[in-house]
């Protein structure tokens, strides 16, 4: 038995909706219309103790709405799930506080005060005692670099800052889950660094057990071995990103720069060409066609003045696959 | 244990924070008992007090302490903390700790309540008392009637935060709290004497009042300050009002557990 077991989850949202316009408010103010949206179709996977997992999607795919299932907000229709041998919804109270919850979107710190009131309140709602807690916070406060900044009310602080203290809230009672929703949102470049180093570290040293949504693929290569996508409420892909990359990451972009011009070729293994301001995209299929040989091929064409090859971007990866399943 | 009363305790310093606001309020309250005092003077000199349900130095106690006591018994009061975390979703974190939802924020409603009370109502008190005759407010009518007036203002304080807690709880299900409020509210505090004194209502309407919980709000505990209610009939009525202050928090506690569990977060 797995540390987390999730067993065909579903959730459907009833949503009224009414088009716009005074003619449509008048009507539903007799008659509503709803609509049912499947937010989560037979969700069903296992994660084992200390894995990072990221969980990846389009907008509106289902998953905030599996972690809000995950950690016992949301009750599901149908399906079971049991975490740590306990059912979240029903096992609420015991069950979460041995969770950490990050909405990134949202805040659970108090707006007018200092992040450590925050922190002191929950030290009483986690019932944590004082040798504990401390220890804790002060690994918290090092590890993030907010010694100064849990000293300042919430509402002056910046997005970055604001972050950090937000996920040393979460970690305050030491969970061994830590569900993380779009932990980076929002960020700049440093403050995305020393979120993920953190997470890695803790990861590393207390074995807690990560999960994490986020739309910034950068993440999901810093940190997870294994993904889970989700599109239209279903799970597409479970498995590592090494062999997403493999079975997906075969087409590369590759810009040359040249005086000459060049007609339309037709070689097998290139996909696409196309005339750019500064010169030609072409996007190749590397299973048939290797970089090497291409630029052989072109070269003996034309003379090539400078060329560029994209990295094995995950995001190109990620719309190829989103494509793929048209969600 | 241990949490709700340190919640408690920080609502209560947060609320000491507001200066202009308790400064506000008591000069509303003051205002507002002056003019009620004189709509009535005017009533009861035209009359007389013999043909009416209530004595003047009985309705002047009433009118003195609802003013000064505003704040703890006053229907309106809201959380707009909890109601705009119910609107927006931030709903989420409240759900995902280890803590009772109702006990959590009837603690912290008791304490908002409180907190504004204790800034409030002394000032309006001693000015009510030194002023001259008629406006002046009398001393209880006797001590047990004094000791009866606090328990049954203690009980009502209890049972205006549970009546608001189950209303919160309501707005789980609509997400907003305009409609419910306006309608409920209006008539809580109708039903509760905070318009005017049960007394003088109709005898139809007042059958209904005195069946309702709301009476035990304002009616009682400031009627049985001045003897309106005698201490015979005080200590039954009581009694009632601790049965509907279990009746009131067992339905918002059954109800809060259900909003939990049925509650969707608000948007991402």
């Amino acid at each position: 038995m797995s540390f987390i077991n999730v067993n065909h989850i579903n959730k459907t949202f009833k949503v009224a909706k009414r088009r716009s316009g005074l003619k449509a408010a008048l009507k539903s103010f007799f008659k509503r219309e709803y609509q049912y949206i499947e937010a989560v179709k037979d969700i069903s996977f296992q994660i084992e103790k200390g894995e990072i997992v990221g969980y990846i999607g389009p907008n509106g795919a289902g998953k905030s709405t599996t972690i809000k299932i995950l950690s016992g907000i949301l009750v599901p229709d149908s399906g079971t799930c049991t975490i740590n041998g306990m059912t979240p919804w029903k096992d609420r109270k015991k069950y979460v506080s041995n969770i950490g919850v990050v909405f990134g979107q949202r805040s659970q710190l108090w707006w007018d005060i200092p992040a450590e009131d925050t922190f002191d309140l929950l030290k009483d709602i986690y019932n944590l005692n004082d040798e504990e807690y401390l220890k804790t916070k002060n690994n918290l406060i090092k590890m993030l670099d907010i010694e100064e900044v849990i000293k300042i009310p919430v509402r002056q602080l910046s997005l970055g800052q604001r972050m950090r203290c937000e996920i040393a809230a979460s970690l305050i009672h030491n969970p061994s889950i830590l569900f993380l929703d779009e932990p980076t949102i929002g960020l700049d470049a440093i403050s995305k660094k020393v979120v993920r180093d953190f997470i890695k570290k803790i990861n590393k040293e207390l074995k807690t057990t990560v999960i994490l949504t986020t739309h910034d693929m950068s993440d999901i290569e810093a940190l997870a071995k294994r993904i889970i996508l989700i599109g239209k409420g279903r799970i597409l892909y479970d498995g590592t990103l090494k062999n997403l990359k493999e079975k997906y990451g075969n087409t590369r972009h590759i810009l040359v720069n040249t005086n000459n011009t060049i007609k339309n070729i037709t070689k097998k293994g290139i996909i696409k060409q196309e005339k750019v301001d500064s010169g030609y995209l072409f996007e190749i299929d590397t299973n048939i066609i290797s970089i090497s040989s291409f630029l052989k091929y072109l070269s003996d064409i034309v003379s090539i003045e400078d060329v560029d090859i994209d990295t094995e971007n995950i995001d190109n990866i990620i719309i190829k696959l989103y494509k793929d399943f048209e969600i | 244990m241990k949490v709700y009363l340190n919640l408690f305790k920080l609502k209560f310093m947060n609320q000491l924070q507001y200066r202009m606001a308790a400064i506000a309020g008591i000069s509303t309250q003051f205002f507002f008992g002056i003019v009620y005092i004189m709509v009535y003077l005017a009533f009861y000199t035209s009359n007389g007090d013999t043909s009416l349900p209530m004595k003047w130095n009985e309705l002047i106690c009433y009118l003195w302490l609802m003013q000064s006591l505003f704040a703890l018994v006053n229907p309106w009061v809201k959380d707009n903390e909890l109601l705009s975390m119910i609107k927006d979703g931030n709903i989420a974190y409240e759900l995902c700790r280890p803590i009772n939802f109702y006990k959590k924020w009837y603690a912290t409603m008791y304490g908002n309540r409180l907190a504004a009370t204790l800034l409030r109502f002394l000032p309006i008190i001693i000015i009510a008392v030194i002023l001259p005759e008629p406006y002046k407010l009398l001393p209880p009518n006797s001590i047990t009637s004094f000791i009866l007036f606090l328990i049954s203002l203690t009980i009502s304080s209890l049972l205006i935060t549970a009546i608001s807690m189950l209303y919160h709880s309501i707005t789980m299900f609509t997400l907003d709290e305009k409609g419910i409020m306006s309608l409920l509210m209006v008539f809580i505090e109708i039903f509760s004497g905070g318009v005017i004194p049960l007394v003088f209502f109709p005898n139809f309407l007042k059958i209904i009042a005195y069946i309702l919980p709301f009476r035990y709000i304002i009616d009682l505990p400031f009627r049985v300050y001045s003897g309106n209610i005698p201490i015979s009939t005080a200590i039954p009525n009581i009694g009632i009002s601790i049965i509907w202050l279990i009746i009131i928090i067992f339905i918002g506690y059954k109800l809060s557990i259900r909003a939990c569990n049925k509650a969707i977060v608000q948007g991402g």
